[in-house]
């Protein structure tokens, strides 16, 4: 479904991204992991066209999508959520999924495109009532919106950034188990970034690993998981991590929180 | 729905029989300025109410004006083709304007920027070709011969401006009204939000804020031919240049931009302001209008910045905001 081959994004002298290729077949969830600044947003902003790469092809359904406009990426077949939630302020929890219905996939008509925000909605979870404001919405709130967002505009292939960042574990399992369920109920390709490894392994198909730009492992989650490179750089990090969650899990409760 | 547009319906009937019943040309006079200033000020808050803040509105004024008079007298082209030109003018200058700065995502202040420098230099082009347009002294469409004033678009009566101003300014807030309904209102209060995020949504970025701007300069050049016909007299102070720009942007922000007669509330207030100030202090008032604008302007965008009329319909519609009930319902449901 999605063929990468040799894409490299270069900030100035710098290299975000160098030379990764990957594949991804249609109905799997690719996980992508790497420590901070590996370069797995940079590679979700060029498959969705937020950033043009420096070189390289973008294969998507067989067409070549390198370069293109965002929406027309988007009108293409691919959502995408951000890392950290942009949703719109100024428009109600429906209107922002019924605009990414409406432009997601090709103007139909408004009917199709409340249609489709009703399903992301009820997808997601959140409430599909006209007129309820993002204000209200907390971190994991903020997050199904996005999510919602994306699916409203009638993905094949869904690029999920980081959803898990800054939930609970209860909220991140249900999130995993989401992701899941839009794999196996939609039928969408998923390729899902994380920094939060645990949760990731359970549910993905295959992973890739980057650092520093560069691919270091791919394959299955078990397979990965000892790879002696992947411990290294990655899972030195992650222990860090979850101490840091222990660490905020513990200080929550003695607040009564 | 249907109470509204009734109210709407009497409203407009209203109006209309205002010059039937009222004949005062004085008046009258101030009523049709009211009307063609208030379609000049909605157009420049369609784009306005996005966060699409435009100096250069005062150029498409001028060129809606200069080009249709040009025509007329130069070539003998009637209004009637030479106000469509015009308004084409406009739109194509504000394709070359809008285009690269959408592209290349100029935005804010730099594009406040980009427009400032169009009013100046359509204010220059006008003043640099006196030959042709009078330059800073002005222009006059020459006066149609007896019998000809439908071809030239010039009429003696106000009671028939006083119409034709109405019918403008009704087309203007219909058209206001279709893009609020539309989705592409939708997109546009996106597009001012993030940009990234609405093409992340599928929104084509540039297409949506070039539509929205042509929009708006195609209206404001025909308002400048419209005041350029009534008045039979323009000048680059009165209808082109940053003076204009500033004029329409204090207008609408003082009467409200995100509200359909907010522009028109403001045109009623700064008309009102300057003939009550050329009539109470005569030549010794000169220039008073713009320092009371200027002073007043500071203050709406400080303390109210959704203007006079959006602020009194937030009042009248919810006296007391609930406290925020609808958050105590989607939090439990987001957190579910």
């Amino acid at each position: 479904m999605l063929a990468v081959e040799g894409l490299v994004k270069r900030f100035g002298g710098f290299r975000a991204v160098n030379n990764v290729s990957f594949r991804v077949e249609k109905g799997e969830i690719l996980g992508l992991i790497g420590p901070n600044g590996s370069g797995k947003s940079t590679i979700f902003n060029m498959l969705s066209g937020t950033l043009p790469p420096t070189s390289g092809s973008i294969l998507f359904d067989g067409h070549e999508i390198a370069g293109l406009a965002p929406h027309r990426i988007i009108n293409g077949g691919i959502g995408r959520t951000f890392q950290i939630p942009r949703p719109f302020h100024r428009l109600s929890i429906f209107d922002n999924v019924s605009l990414a219905g409406f432009y997601g996939q090709g103007r139909h008509s408004r009917a199709k495109a409340e249609e489709a925000a009703e399903h992301a909605l009820a997808m997601v979870g959140l409430p599909t009532d006209r007129h309820a404001s993002v204000e209200g919405l907390g971190a994991a709130g903020l997050k199904k919106l996005e999510l919602a967002k994306a699916l409203a505009t009638g993905p094949k292939l869904l690029l999920a950034d980081e959803s898990l960042g800054g939930l609970d574990e209860a909220e991140m399992d249900q999130a995993a188990d989401m992701l899941r369920r839009i794999r196996d109920e939609l039928g969408i390709t998923i390729i899902w970034v994380e920094h939060i490894m645990g949760v990731l392994m359970r549910v993905v198909d295959r992973v890739m690993v980057l650092d520093h730009g560069e691919k270091i492992a791919e394959g299955l989650p078990a397979d990965v998981a000892g790879d002696r490179r992947v411990i290294e750089v990655y899972l030195g990090t992650d222990a860090d991590a979850s101490l840091a969650a222990a660490a905020a899990a513990q200080a929550r409760r003695r607040i009564g929180a | 729905m249907n109470r509204q547009l009734a109210g709407w319906i009497i409203a407009l009937i209203v109006l209309v029989a205002v010059p039937f019943v009222h004949r005062d040309p004085y008046h009258l006079h101030i009523l049709v300025l009211i009307l063609i200033w208030s379609f000049a000020y909605t157009s420049w808050s369609i784009m306005g109410r996005f966060g699409l803040v435009s100096l250069g509105h005062g150029g498409f004024m001028g060129i809606g004006a200069y080009v249709t008079a040009l025509l007329w007298n130069h070539l003998g082209i009637t209004p009637w083709i030479g106000i469509p030109v015009s308004m084409a003018t406009a739109g194509v200058l504000a394709l070359i304007v809008a285009y690269p700065c959408f592209r290349f995502r100029i935005t804010g202040h730099y594009f406040v920027l980009v427009t400032l420098a169009l009013s100046g230099i359509v204010l220059q082009v006008i003043t640099a070709t006196r030959d042709y347009t009078g330059g800073s002294l002005g222009y006059t469409p020459q006066r149609a011969p007896s019998g000809k004033g439908l071809i030239a678009l010039q009429f003696d009566d106000k009671t028939t401006w006083y119409l034709i101003a109405l019918a403008v300014w009704v087309v203007g807030l219909v058209v206001w009204r279709a893009i609020d309904r539309s989705m592409s209102r939708h997109a546009m209060e996106a597009i001012s939000e993030d940009e990234d995020a609405a093409a992340a949504a599928g929104v084509n970025v540039t297409a949506e804020k070039l539509k929205i701007t042509m929009i708006s300069a195609l209206m404001t050049a025909l308002a400048g031919a419209l005041y350029c016909q009534y008045q039979m007299f323009i000048s680059p102070d009165t209808v082109s240049g940053i003076a204009v720009s500033l004029q329409m942007v204090f207008a609408a922000i003082v009467g409200g931009v995100y509200v359909a007669l907010g522009p028109t509330v403001g045109a009623v207030i700064t008309i009102l302001l300057a003939e009550v100030l050329r009539i109470g202090f005569g030549t010794k008032a000169v220039g008073w209008d713009n320092l009371v604008y200027g002073v007043l302007l500071v203050l709406f965008i400080i303390f109210l910045p959704k203007g006079i009329l959006g602020s009194l319909i937030d009042l009248v519609r919810s006296p007391r905001k609930p406290p925020r009930g609808h958050e105590q319902q989607a939090v439990p449901i987001a957190r579910r």
